[in-house]
């Protein structure tokens, strides 16, 4: 099995063959797990080897089953509950949540998704991000209202019961808050030692399902003069950034449903903008107005906030495309290895300019790459899970992934990310995450 | 609340339905939204961009902001916007120092456009009582945020007619990103 192993080799390290998973591979029975999140034990491994099976003889005519079955199959299980949630058991799994300005406006801030607690692409409703910038409203949405107008023939106003009767479209989509991955720009000159969900959890996926907003600008009729648009919502922060009209014609969804049931209240309900690829910031929630102008608004989110300053004191402004980005989710912060063994390392790749076409993964510290596996058929402007084996030889290492899109975009390093910034700049971290592993299993955030 | 309380779907808007074709170029709606006259949106279009239009009327000058400021925003902003509670961002200081090692971004420093204050103040401060500064507290407080960093004076009276024309020191420092395509 060593020379096997050795022969799959893709990088340094102990990065494998994605092959060797496959039906038929060596390695069944074989794979390492994940610790669960927090501190390496040791106990419950003693526990299952010093396990002894009761002698039984279950065709005994004496004899119940009850004796060797599990107390699952010996009680009646719960009533059914109208709206399903998670497992008892996974009651740990909850969204980060960050308040900077706490009692005063404890609204004002951001909840995380726990990344290194999921799976697959689509983030459940429940724990995708939220960004508020002052508290989720409660709208009604029998009293809801939409209104166009601007430079446009003819204003409309649209309730909930009207735009039911639109055609709908389904997309899967990445949201991606501007300011995610903080931890890891330009604000902090040493690395902070949290999970991945903390550090990169302001990026969700989900399939949204809404209204081409370029429907209902049709409606209205677009005058000549019309370049930008203004969009609006109905929070407290009375959230308004500037959107190009090509971007509001193109790809722009009036989103009302999220994984198939009516938004959550977080992600903007009853209705929502939402705009692929774009700062998530600009995908207004709770959307109540969209004024058609000439120029930008010049709003406060577009100005003082999400604005990106270089080291030479200007900034550039309307950087709307979230740039192409990477990391790897298992393992990562918050995680603790079980141990030396065979890991498969997953990941989330996604990109604002198009599909990811390529996750690279280095176990050396960026020196050595492989190809990862990239599950499923990569979507425009979605989530994109990657996977590649990996053998850790129990030496403490370096772990880094690297996604280029299809236009062509790259990570960075972080240093060279950063020198692109000034001080304190915090949008747009799209660099190369590195976690190091050290030797009792413990994985950290380093900067590189 | 059901979408499809009302529901009353055309027989030609079912056949549009599944024939199939997903985009929304291809797509058209049913034309249902309700016409509304434009010049009864006041109380809708709260937004103002840097030509001023749609500035209420009413006035204020850094005196009567000092009273609004005290009272409604010294609490997280600090003595003379200086900066103060938590996060909150300093209003005031940092003009020259964007080039520097220690850029300071604040409302005299960094945004360019004085009309953006009041329309986001006017729409999000404060927090803890959002939309409730009259027009004049908001042209008030505007006044004294723009007089701390020496962009007005203390007397100028800042209104529908003066605020669009105050030019703020960092007008120049922004490189525009978009479209993509002319950045190249």
């Amino acid at each position: 099995m060593r020379s096997e192993l050795e022969a799959s080799l893709v990088a340094k390290n102990g990065l494998l063959d994605r092959r060797l998973f496959m039906k038929g591979g060596l390695l069944a029975g074989s794979i390492a797990v994940f610790a669960k999140p927090g501190r390496v034990d040791d106990t419950s491994t003693e526990a299952a080897i010093n396990y002894e099976a009761p002698v039984f003889d279950v065709q005994s005519a004496s004899q119940s089953i009850g004796a060797f079955l599990p107390d699952s199959m010996k009680t009646p299980g719960a009533i059914f509950r109208g709206y399903g949630k998670p497992a008892g058991a996974e009651s740990s799994v909850q969204r980060i949540i960050l308040q900077p300005y706490g009692d005063l406006a404890p609204g004002a801030g951001i909840a995380m998704t726990p990344l290194q607690s999921l799976e697959g692409t689509i983030t459940p409703n429940g724990l995708h991000f939220e960004r508020s910038h002052n508290g989720r409203p409660t709208i009604n949405p029998d009293e809801h209202e939409f209104l166009i107008h601007g430079l446009v023939q003819q204003p409309l106003k649209f309730s909930m019961d009207i735009l039911s009767r639109y055609p709908l479209i389904s997309r899967n989509y990445f949201i991606e808050c501007a300011g995610n991955s903080f931890f890891n720009s330009n604000l902090f000159s040493e690395a902070t030692q949290v999970s991945v969900g903390m550090i990169h959890g302001l990026v969700s996926g989900a399939e949204w399902t809404g209204i081409p907003l370029s429907i209902l600008l049709d409606e209205a009729g677009l005058l000549p003069e019309g370049k930008w648009i203004l969009a609006e919502g109905a929070d407290s922060a009375g959230m308004s950034r500037s959107i190009p009209l090509g971007k509001a014609m193109d790809d722009a969804i009036i989103a009302i449903y999220q994984n198939g049931e009516m938004l959550r209240p977080e992600q903007g309900y009853p209705m929502r903008l939402l705009l692929p690829g774009f700062e998530g910031n600009m995908s207004v929630k709770w959307l109540r107005r969209i004024k058609v102008t000439s120029n930008p608004t010049y709003t406060k989110d577009e100005t003082s906030k999400y604005s990106d300053l270089m080291p030479d004191g200007m900034a550039r402004q309307f950087t709307y495309t979230m740039g192409v980005k990477s990391t790897i989710t298992r393992p990562a912060g918050g995680l603790v290895m079980n141990g030396p063994g065979l890991y498969e390392i997953s990941g989330l790749a996604w990109s604002g300019s198009g599909k990811i076409i390529k996750v690279e993964v280095s176990a050396d510290g960026g020196t050595t790459w492989a190809a990862a596996a990239l599950d499923g058929e990569p979507l425009t402007r979605a989530l994109t899970r990657f996977r590649i084996p990996w053998k850790w030889d129990g030496l403490p290492t370096l772990l880094q992934s690297r996604a280029t899109d299809e236009a062509g975009n790259t990570q960075l390093r972080r240093d060279v990310w950063s020198a692109q910034y000034a001080e304190g700049q915090l949008y747009h971290c799209n660099a190369i995450q590195t976690w190091s592993i050290a030797r009792n299993g413990e994985v950290t955030n380093v900067f590189i | 609340m059901s979408l499809f309380k009302n529901f009353r779907l055309p027989v030609f808007f079912i056949g549009f339905i599944f024939s199939g074709v997903a985009l929304g170029g291809e797509l058209q709606g049913p034309k249902l939204g309700v016409p509304v006259e434009a010049g009864t949106l006041s109380g809708w279009d709260i937004s103002i961009g840097p030509d001023g239009r749609g500035l209420p009327d009413g006035e204020g000058d850094s005196r009567s902001g000092f009273t609004v400021f005290t009272e409604r925003c010294l609490r997280c902003h600090g003595q003379r916007g200086a900066g103060g509670l938590g996060l909150a961002d300093p209003l005031v200081g940092g003009i020259g120092s964007l080039a520097t090692d220690e850029p300071l971004k604040t409302v005299g420093s960094y945004w360019p456009y004085a009309t953006t204050i009041f329309d986001y103040i006017r729409r999000a401060m404060p927090y803890d009582a959002p939309a409730s500064l009259t027009n004049s507290e908001v042209y008030a407080v505007t006044a004294y945020i723009l007089a701390q960093n020496g962009i007005i004076g203390e007397v100028d009276a800042i209104n529908a007619v003066t605020l669009p024309m105050v030019r703020m020191p960092n007008r120049d420092g922004f490189v525009m990103f978009w479209p993509e395509e002319d950045r190249k």
